[in-house]
C-alpha cells in the first residue's frame, strides 16, 4: 500500500493482505483474544470494545451471521472515512474478512452514504481485484471451509442511518428508524441474525492489529485509549484535514498542527459533539475525556457560537427520525431558545428550564440522536456565557408549551 | 409470490432470499431514481406489487430518505452543503451566486426544467468547503467564479 499519508497505525506501513493471512493463521479464537487483548474500542464514537462485540456475536450458535462496516458517515465535519475507503479501501475490506473470520460469518455489507455514491466504481474494482487475489469467495487464501464476500449497500441521505440499528433496518429496506437496544445486533441484528456492525475505521485498525500484534498495537496511545485516531480538522484553520494522531493529543496540540490562529473555541464530535473553549484546551482526545468520531471544528475570534449551534440543531431537526418525543418535540424549543438568547430575552429562570430540558434528552431519547444534540447547546451555555446575555426580567415569562 | 418486471433488474448483481426480497426495496428505488430523477406513484404501486408489500409502505421509505423525490426536479441536482464548517467557508455566498446565476431561489427548478438547487448537511467535503454535489459527483473549493463554469460545463 503506497504510504501517501504518515500516522501511527492506520497510516503506517503494511504489505498487502498481512493482517488476513496472520489472522488466518492465529484461528477464529486467537483472533478473537488478539482483538479483546488490544483493548480496541470502536472508532465511530461510541467507543464499545471491538473484542467483546465480536465475541458476543462469535459465541451465538446461530448459522447465519453478517458483518457490517458503517460507512455511513454523516456527523458534520467528518469526513475521514471517505479519506480510507478512496485511498485505503483494501485496508477496510481485509478487517471485514477477518471480522467475518473471527465471528463465523459468510457475508459482509459495506453501508455506504449515499452522498459517496460516485466512489462505487472505484470499490467495486478493488473487491473484485481481492476476489482475483482469494481474498474474497471461497476458500480465502487456501484457508478451507472460509467463505466470505462483501456487498455494497447505498445509504439515501439520511444521517440517522449512521446509528447501528437505523442502519440494518434501512438494509432491510425499511425507514431507517433506530430500534429499541437490547437486544443488540450482536445477538438479533440483519434479519434477527447476529451482526456486528463496525466502523469503517476499527476495520482499518483490525488490519495492522492482527498483522504486527497486541504489543506493538498497546505501545500508541494512552493507557486507557490505546492506539490512534483519525481526526477530521476543518473550519478556521491553514491546513484543514484528515490526520492520524495517538489518542491522549491535547486540543492545544491539534490546533498548532492545523495552523490555526485566534482561536475561541473548538467543537469535538461535530454537531453532536460539545464545544471546547480556551481555558480546557489542555484537554485531550481520549474515551476518558474527550471521547470523538475524530470531528474537530475550528472557530475564531470573530465567530458566533450560537449561530453555530443554530446551525447544529437545525440539522438536527431536518434528521431527526421522530420516532421518540424527548427528541421530536425537544429540538424545536431548543432552536426556539437560541433565537431568545441572541435577543437577550432568555430570563434565569427559563434557562434552568433549557438545561433541565437538554438533560432530559439526553437522559430520555431512545437513541445517540436524540440522546447527543443537546450537547453543542449545553456545552456554549455552559463555557461561553460572554455570547449571550440574560433577560433582567424575573417572572416566568416563558414556559414549555405543553 | 414475486413477478419479475423490471424493477428488479437493477445493476448491482442480486440475489433473492425469500422474505429477505423486502432488502432490495432502497435498491430497486435508487434504480429508478437514477434512472428518472424521481419515483412515481405508478412506480411505487408497481415496486409494491412486486415485492408484495402494500404501496404505502413504498410511500413511507420513499418520503424517509432525502435522495428520493416523489416529483420530477431539474435534470442535474445542485446540493449546496451547510454543514457548520461550509457556512464558515463561506457556503451562502455560492447559493446567492447559484440563485443569481440560474435565476430561481433554493428549493426551485428552472424553468427548462435543467437545474434543481437545494442545501444539504454534510456531505464529508469540509477540507474542501465549499463544497458541493452535482448528482452524485462531489466538488470542492468552490469558488463564486466557479459557479458560472460549473453552470455552463453542465449545459
Amino acid at each position: 500500500m503506497e504510504a501517501k499519508r504518515k500516522g501511527p497505525v492506520i497510516f503506517s506501513e503494511i504489505k498487502p493482505y498481512a493482517g488476513l493471512k496472520q489472522a488466518l493463521e492465529l484461528g477464529e479464537s486467537g483472533v478473537l483474544k488478539l482483538v479483546q487483548d488490544s483493548n480496541l474500542k470502536g472508532r465511530g464514537g461510541a467507543g464499545f470494545p471491538t473484542g467483546l462485540k465480536w465475541k458476543l456475536a462469535a459465541e451465538s450458535a446461530d448459522k447465519e451471521k453478517f458483518v457490517v462496516c458503517n460507512a455511513d458517515e454523516g456527523e458534520p465535519g467528518t469526513f475521514k472515512d471517505r479519506v480510507l475507503l478512496t485511498e485505503y479501501p483494501v485496508l477496510v475490506f481485509e478487517g471485514m474478512v477477518i471480522a467475518g473470520f473471527a465471528i463465523g460469518a459468510e457475508k459482509g455489507f459495506l453501508y455506504l452514504r449515499g452522498e459517496y455514491k460516485s466512489f462505487i466504481l472505484s470499490i467495486e474494482k478493488e473487491l473484485e481485484r481481492m476476489r482475483k487475489d482469494g481474498a474474497l469467495g471461497k476458500d480465502i487464501l487456501g484457508k478451507k471451509g472460509f467463505n466470505f464476500d462483501i456487498e455494497i449497500r447505498i445509504g439515501a441521505g439520511a444521517y440517522i442511518c449512521g446509528e447501528e440499528t437505523a442502519l440494518i433496518e434501512s438494509m432491510e429496506g425499511q425507514r431507517g428508524e433506530p430500534r429499541n437496544r437490547p437486544p443488540f445486533p450482536v445477538d438479533t441484528g440483519y434479519y434477527r441474525h447476529p451482526t456486528t456492525v463496525n466502523n469503517v475505521e476499527t476495520f482499518a485498525i483490525i488490519t495492522h492489529l492482527a498483522a504486527k500484534g497486541v504489543s506493538w498495537f498497546k505501545s500508541i496511545g494512552t493507557e486507557k485509549s490505546v492506539g490512534s485516531k483519525l481526526l477530521s480538522i476543518s473550519g478556521d484553520c491553514k491546513k484543514s484535514g484528515v490526520y492520524e494522531v495517538p489518542f491522549g493529543i491535547t486540543i492545544k496540540q491539534i490546533i498548532k498542527m492545523s495552523g490555526a490562529e485566534n482561536t475561541k473555541a473548538v467543537q469535538v464530535g461535530g454537531a453532536s459533539g460539545v464545544c471546547v473553549s480556551k481555558k480546557e484546551f489542555n484537554r485531550s482526545i481520549s474515551y476518558e475525556d474527550l471521547s470523538t468520531g475524530g470531528s474537530i471544528i475550528i472557530f475564531n475570534e470573530e465567530r458566533n457560537l450560537l449561530d453555530a449551534v443554530k446551525n447544529f440543531l437545525t440539522f438536527f431537526e431536518e434528521e431527526s427520525c421522530g420516532q421518540c418525543t424527548p427528541c421530536r418535540e425537544g429540538i424545536p424549543v431548543l432552536i426556539e431558545a437560541v433565537d431568545l438568547l441572541r435577543k437577550g430575552e432568555c430570563t434565569q429562570e427559563y434557562l434552568k428550564d433549557l438545561f433541565s430540558l437538554g438533560e432530559t434528552m439526553q437522559l430520555a431519547s431512545k437513541c445517540g440522536l436524540g440522546q447527543s444534540c443537546p450537547n453543542a447547546f449545553l456545552s456554549v451555555l455552559n463555557n461561553f456565557k460572554k455570547e449571550y446575555s440574560l433577560s433582567k426580567a424575573n417572572k416566568k415569562e416563558k414556559k414549555f408549551n405543553g | 409470490m414475486v413477478k419479475s418486471g423490471g424493477y428488479m433488474k437493477d445493476k448491482n448483481k442480486e440475489v433473492f432470499l425469500g422474505e429477505e426480497n423486502r432488502s432490495r426495496l432502497l435498491p430497486i428505488l435508487q434504480n429508478v431514481q437514477d434512472k428518472k430523477g424521481y419515483i412515481s406513484d405508478a412506480d411505487m404501486q408497481n415496486i409494491a406489487d412486486e415485492l408484495g408489500i402494500h404501496p404505502v409502505e413504498v410511500y413511507s421509505v420513499v418520503t424517509f430518505y432525502s435522495f428520493f423525490n416523489i416529483n420530477k426536479k431539474g435534470k442535474y441536482i445542485i446540493r449546496v452543503s451547510n454543514c457548520i464548517s461550509n457556512v464558515l467557508a463561506g457556503s451562502e455566498k455560492i447559493v446567492k451566486e447559484f440563485e443569481k446565476k440560474l435565476k430561481i431561489k433554493v428549493g426551485e427548478t428552472t424553468e427548462d426544467k435543467k437545474f434543481t438547487l437545494e442545501r444539504t448537511s454534510c456531505i464529508g467535503m469540509c477540507d474542501q468547503a465549499p463544497a458541493i454535489m452535482v448528482d452524485d459527483k462531489l466538488i470542492g473549493k468552490i469558488t463564486p467564479q466557479i459557479v458560472g463554469e460549473i453552470i455552463k460545463d453542465l449545459k
